[in-house]
């Protein structure tokens, strides 16, 4: 599977594969993946965004997940973030969260910096890394007619899950988000914690 | 055969750092931690969580930040090195991130290997805004480990506990 395969908009893919976004907990990695999910939640208080740390985004999400075990947790982030704690899929894996969902937006390139092509762009499958890595549940969509199956692997697949969505290359979601990362994290504490 | 109890001074820290609220015990192994890790799985109330490499702690324990928890991050000198991009999480966004950090490349070491990263530590780790609780004797632990309770939790300072090698013996070959 190349790149030239996938059909998928990433603008138009959160929408789909979360129609309920306030039910989760949500942290997104750097850059365009980021964007993207503030875009989408119009930046509500139950998603901690990312502009650097690159490759914590796993890490975040699976923190949370253990620490708040009742509670639904999605990672969205990117082929590059991903790829650079690729490592953060086994100790997934092996803590074996039920309520931690990723969802990697793959676009095989490095859009924030120019699109220098990625990895994932020919020989690297990062659905197969994350199975190789111990994760039971995975998938990987290319098109839209598969967003729907996508959506309900997220609810009903056993968690830990990953799901691989191949988009096109293209630009994310217009959103100017918040950059001031101590207040994102007062944001999102001050809502999930003060409300019990 | 039964496995050796614990050294007193790790059944010590442990106790004190449960008293502390912290629930996730996150590390990469380590000559040095192996006790602390063994009582962490063994204890009801903890979660031991292998790490496939340092700086994965830093942003589990930022996640368990996010939702109200207290976790650390266990880890050799070597491992210091590994999180440095990541400890951007407590400079740039105030996350109290409570590092342990058993030594090598310190007092008495034999690997050539050790020496440039754990010479480091303390300069990396102060260049990333950590504040630093170096421990050289057992005397010390309770005191220093207290402290660095205090700054990481209440204060919302970042830490790191530095068991150095005076204190736990150096690794003979």
């Amino acid at each position: 599977m190349t790149m030239a395969d996938a059909l998928l908009d990433r603008r138009e893919l959160l929408p789909r594969l979360f129609p309920n976004p306030s039910e989760y907990l949500i942290v997104s990695g750097l850059a365009g993946a980021s964007r993207d999910a503030a875009a989408f939640t119009r930046e509500a208080d139950n998603l901690f965004t990312m502009g650097g740390a690159m490759g914590a985004a796993v890490p975040i999400g699976l923190g949370m997940a253990l620490c708040a075990p009742d509670r639904k947790i999605a990672v969205i982030t990117g082929d590059g973030e991903l790829m650079m704690s690729i490592g953060s899929l086994a100790t997934v894996a092996s803590a074996a969260p039920q309520n931690l969902s990723i969802v990697c937006i793959d676009n095989g390139q490095h859009g924030e910096t120019g699109g220098q092509k990625g990895h994932t762009a020919e020989r690297t499958d990062l659905e197969l890394m994350a199975r190789g890595a111990g994760i039971a549940a995975t998938m990987a969509i290319r098109c839209p007619e598969e967003l729907g199956a996508a959506a309900k692997f997220l609810v009903e697949s056993v968690a830990p899950r990953f799901l691989c969505a191949r988009v096109m290359p293209g630009p994310p979601s217009d959103w100017k988000r918040d950059w001031n990362l101590a207040d994102c994290r007062t944001r999102f504490r001050d809502a999930l914690l003060e409300r019990g | 055969m039964t496995e050796p109890k614990e050294p007193r001074w790790a059944q010590k820290l442990f106790a004190q750092l449960v008293e502390g609220g912290v629930t996730l015990f996150t590390h990469v192994p380590d000559a040095g931690n192996k006790a602390l890790i063994q009582l962490a799985e063994r204890n009801n109330e903890t979660v031991a969580l292998l790490l496939s490499t340092e700086e994965e702690g830093v942003g589990i324990c930022a996640g368990a930040d996010l939702v109200g928890a207290r976790g650390v991050v266990c880890m050799q000198s070597s491992g210091v090195g590994n999180c440095v991009n990541h400890l951007s999480l407590v400079k740039g966004g105030r996350f109290p991130l409570f590092l342990i950090v058993t030594m090598r490349g310190d007092y008495g070491e034999m690997n050539p290997w050790q020496y440039p990263m754990g010479q480091a530590v303390d300069t990396v780790l102060k260049a990333m805004g950590l504040l630093v609780f170096r421990v050289d004797s057992e005397a010390e632990l309770q005191s220093a480990t207290g402290a660095a309770l205090a700054a990481c939790f209440t204060g919302g300072q970042g830490v790191a506990l530095v068991l150095s090698q005076r204190f736990l013996g150096a690794k003979t070959f």
